[in-house]
């Protein structure tokens, strides 16, 4: 306990802070002039910090006095998160040089925002997990807020914002409560309290249990804890929509797994009744709910709800395999994700951002590559093979078949074919219809290069997807204390 | 004498290479579409003509699989890229690499949108296909299998007739709703012996409780892709709207992934649930025979009674599966492959005047046998052999499967029977429509009959019907080892499984 802790397992972070604060007070100087050039810095410095990460000890440690830990899961988890962060920052630079929104605070923000998802997936107690959500939720409202002279960018600001603390309120409390029954915020202090009251735990432990899984499944957008989902993917500027959509979600996502595989891996039978019901929820609502969306934003939103209850399938297994399943899933989402909203970003008309589906009309015969790519995504979110979102779904329902929940995967894959539908129908819009009002030529480069590479991976996954499937099988098996 | 050439890797991707190239062509668009046709063609008739060589080196005394290729694909799950063939699979191989260079030759002049775009969609076609018969480890054939969806609803959708969106939907949905449940059911079983390996999956023994879910599960998949009554909706769509060349691949091959796939998976691998249905079976397969005979009799439109025909035709199919015994099931995969001719050819015949008239009404044609004496003969040929006349392959498939039902039970064989009869019935009316009678209509005055190109796509179709009907041994001695087998595996898995209950 004396003296210094041992920093290098936070590196990465440590890193991220200096070179954002040091990109404040530059920017505070420099003023909206160097913005472009922060967003550089700040691209650069996720890039360094993804070496970083990718050069530390796998093995695991805890540091910070048993805050901060770091393992293989971990790694695997921030490396995309950093990636997502990389990407759609990326993708923001064509955006703003065409609505003329530069701000430095932007670049800023998603590395505040970045640096909180690091910390949500290292947690290793209640509290540093807290601390973890707040600073990546703060800049999250901000950012979604960031066209503050558009009605629906503040709305879905403070819609977010309202609705985020509410729940924020709600995943505390139930962290109290936990404490209260525990005497302690330390995930293995918790562990070993749960396998105690094995079998049995008390009333209060449940709740809290129910209040923490709610705060979480509204960060990762699951049923019922979804309203704020369509709004504020509508309402906030497209390239934070392709953030919220990447990071944020995998970085949630990869906090719920670590938080109930670890300190509640002894309540596994209780919580995977709650994480069944978010996942038939998710998957049939984000379905149906999709079907009827004019608005790509909308629809992606939807989409990405139902994504988030098909990843959900594999954790409800509660084993190694679903986490893997997971952990693969959310690594093919998060392709997708990037690469359809590289196409939504290039949608625009006259120079301006268009959102409406049908505005897709006769793509292929305008952007015949452009098309091609967004058919990519389109059979691979709807799980058709051998794009790489079959592959995702495979895992997560081997998983499931595997622990015998026949029931939710065969929901599930019902449910991927009412998804198929409107996957399906924007590439009738592409390919079958006519063009009324073509998209603008022009396709800015950065777009372009994001957009050929994530196509390109989602296409060609099924060659080789051996690095990522034993990656992803390394990550889970050391959630699970081996390796 | 044995090749050491990975035949049917090259086999099934060098259409992908080939695609791969088409899609490099670049310049006007007169050339683009020219350089895509001759790609496309010579890439087809390569791989045809590879194929080929699966014969000569086929041994028909070794029971098992052959051309086995094999290695690690993904580690951990135990998924592997596994190819082989059997008796019977390999003359699928076949027809899909037969029937493709015929599809290119058919849209040669009829597709003129976006032919660079529809060759490459046929040939990334024709890999799916051919490596879903080849494919021997289950996810690997899942891929190829549901793979198929992607190209054939494009076909379908961008260079179809006025109905092409709903019908490419409900093609789509349709399939995908029933494949979803084969997936789960293939996952099941990985879970209970934990391999994906079907080879040694054939004999091995599936708990009986679990074996009629699974069942239903393949049955979901399968029925919607034979077609059977009653999920068979979206085939007469999906016929009238696909252009002639998707109407030859999707009655040619694609109905052929259901009829395998019970015998490759539901048979061997589920033979307790197997008997258990196969009433029901023979049931839908009744209804479906005298049903869709029946509306095929109504038919104004000669796709669509094509497209009826075809699920009548798959009815004797379905029966001669689930007969269990060699006549049955040796039957069923000589109609299957008989029908893979005659109803592709079919579909060209009615491509031809459609190009020529753009209508597929009956009623615009009539007495053309006046004006195309050419097209009126191979039109007939192709009637009977729908008919299933002997001397033509239809008879050869349709005796053997009917004796195998006479074997089951008469009253499977006799209502089946009927079915033949309505065959006849509602063919030759059809031909006398459209090729007999006076030629009174004045735009049918001038119509020409088949050009060199055209007699080129019938010819060897007119040849393989014939030789089928004539000399039917030559292809039955291939299937014969598999299919004995084939029973041989259903009695092992369904003596084990015995086994394995009476411990229990």
């Amino acid at each position: 306990m004396n003296g210094l802790p041992n920093f290098l397992p936070a590196l990465p972070e440590i890193f991220l802070v200096l070179t954002v604060l040091g990109l404040i007070v530059y920017g505070a100087i420099k003023g909206e002039a160097e913005s472009r050039f922060i967003g550089y810095i700040a691209v650069l410095a996720l890039v360094v910090a993804q070496v970083l990460e990718m050069s530390l000890s796998p093995a695991h440690s805890v540091t910070f006095n048993g805050l901060f830990q770091s393992d293989r899961y971990s790694i695997y988890m921030k490396s995309l998160v950093l990636l997502g962060s990389a990407l759609s920052l990326i993708l923001s630079f064509d955006f703003q040089d065409h609505e003329k929104s530069e701000r430095f605070e932007y670049p800023i923000f998603v590395l505040f925002a970045t640096i909180g998802m690091m910390m949500m997936i290292s947690a290793n107690d209640l509290i540093s997990l807290y601390v973890g959500l707040e600073l990546q939720s703060l800049p999250l409202y901000v950012l979604a807020a960031m066209r503050r002279d558009t009605v629906k960018s503040s709305e879905a600001g403070l819609k977010y914002f309202v609705l985020g603390a509410l729940s924020s309120g709600l995943l505390l409390y139930g962290a109290s409560l936990l404490y209260g029954f525990t005497g302690t915020t330390e995930f293995s202090g918790l562990a070993a309290a749960f396998s105690e009251s094995s079998g049995h735990p008390p009333l209060g432990v449940i709740f809290g249990l129910v209040f923490l899984l709610s705060g979480l499944a509204f960060k990762i957008s699951a049923v019922p804890f979804h309203m704020w989902t369509p709004d504020v993917y509508e309402g906030a500027p497209t390239p934070v929509t392709a953030f919220f959509a990447a990071a944020p979600k995998i970085a949630a996502m990869a906090l719920l797994v670590r938080v109930l595989v670890g300190p509640m891996g002894p309540l596994t039978a209780q919580w995977t009744q709650i994480i069944v019901f978010l996942s038939l929820a998710s998957m049939i609502l984000g379905s149906f709910a999709a079907l009827n969306q004019t608005n790509i934003k909308r629809l992606m939103a939807y989409s990405s709800i139902a994504h988030v209850g098909f990843a959900l399938v594999g954790l409800a297994a509660g084993n190694v395999d679903g986490v893997r399943g997971v952990l693969i899933y959310m690594t093919i989402y998060l392709f997708m994700t990037i690469g359809t909203f590289a196409i939504i970003l290039n949608m625009r008309q006259h120079n301006r951002m268009v959102e409406n589906i049908d505005d897709l009309a006769g793509l292929s015969k305008t952007h015949p590559m452009m098309a091609a790519a967004m058919a990519i995504f389109m059979f691979s979110m709807a799980g058709i093979p051998p794009l790489a979102g079959f592959f995702g779904k495979l895992y997560v329902f081997l998983a499931a078949v595997n622990a015998g929940l026949y029931t939710l995967a065969i929901i599930g894959v019902l449910t991927s074919v009412v998804g198929a539908f409107y996957y399906i129908r924007i590439i009738k819009l592409m390919y079958f219809d006519k063009p009324h009002e073509p998209i603008d030529r022009k396709v800015g480069r950065d777009n372009a290069i994001i957009l050929t590479a994530t196509a390109l991976f989602i296409l060609l996954f099924f060659i080789y997807p051996r690095p990522i499937i034993s990656a992803a099988t390394v990550a889970s098996t050391s959630l699970f204390g081996g390796g | 004498m044995t090749i050491e050439i990975p035949i049917l890797s090259l086999v099934t991707f060098l259409p992908l290479v080939g695609a791969f190239f088409i899609f490099l062509v670049r310049g006007e668009e007169e050339i683009v579409a020219r350089n895509s046709r001759n790609l496309a063609l010579w890439t087809t008739l390569v791989t045809f003509a590879l194929s080929l060589l699966l014969i000569p080196n086929f041994d028909t005394q070794a029971d098992g699989f052959q051309f086995v290729e094999r290695f690690e694909w993904i580690s951990g799950v135990g998924l592997n890229y596994y190819l082989g063939v059997d008796g019977i699979s390999v003359w699928f191989v076949l027809l899909s690499t037969f029937l493709t260079p015929l599809c290119v030759l058919a849209s040669w002049k009829s597709i003129k949108t976006r032919v660079k775009d529809y060759m490459i969609a046929f040939l990334i076609l024709e890999t799916l296909m051919v490596g879903m018969f080849c494919a021997l480890d289950f996810v690997l054939f899942y891929i190829f299998f549901e793979g198929v969806l992607i190209p054939m609803f494009l076909i379908i959708g961008i260079w179809g007739g006025p109905r092409r969106v709903y019908s490419a939907f409900k093609f789509f949905l349709f399939t995908l709703a029933g494949s979803v449940l084969m997936l789960i059911a293939i996952l099941a079983i990985y879970s209970i012996h934990g391999t994906m390996d079907i080879p040694s999956l054939l004999s091995a023994p599936i708990p009986s409780d679990l074996q009629y879910w699974l069942w239903l599960a393949f049955f979901a998949s399968f029925a919607v892709k034979v077609p059977m009554w009653p999920v068979h909706t979206w085939l007469p769509d999906a016929h009238v709207e696909a252009p002639t060349a998707g109407s030859v691949i999707l009655a040619g091959v694609l109905l052929k992934m259901g009829g395998y796939g019970f015998l490759r998976f539901s048979l061997p691998m589920l033979p307790e649930a197997s008997e258990f249905f196969a009433p029901f079976v023979f049931t839908l397969s009744i209804i479906a025979i005298i049903y869709t005979s029946l509306v095929a009799l109504v038919q104004e439109d000669m796709k669509k009674l094509i497209a009826y025909s075809s699920i009548a035709h798959m009815g004797f199919v379905t029966i001669g599966i689930f007969t269990f015994n060699q006549q049955g099931i040796e039957g069923a995969i000589f109609q299957m492959l008989s029908h893979g001719i005659v109803s592709a050819a079919l579909f060209l015949c009615v491509g031809v005047v459609y190009d020529r008239m753009h209508s597929r009404e009956i009623s615009t044609y009539g007495g053309l046998v006046h004006r195309m004496p050419v097209y009126a003969f191979v039109f007939l040929v192709f009637t009977l052999g729908s008919i299933g006349l002997p001397g033509t392959s239809g008879f050869v498939g349709e005796f053997l499967s009917l004796a195998g039902a006479f074997l089951v039970s008469s009253w499977v064989a006799v209502p089946a029977s009927l079915g033949v009869i309505l065959g006849a019935a509602y063919m030759l009316w059809l031909y006398r429509r459209v090729i007999f009678g006076e030629l009174v209509k004045d735009n049918l005055k001038d119509i020409l009959d088949l050009d060199r190109r055209e007699i080129f796509i019938f010819a060897p179709l007119v040849v393989l019907v014939i030789w089928m009907g004539v000399y039917p041994s030559y292809f039955l001695d291939i299937i014969h080892v598999s299919v004995t087998g084939l029973i041989e595996d259903m009695s092992l898995s369904r003596v084990v499984t015995d086994a394995t209950s009476a411990i229990h």
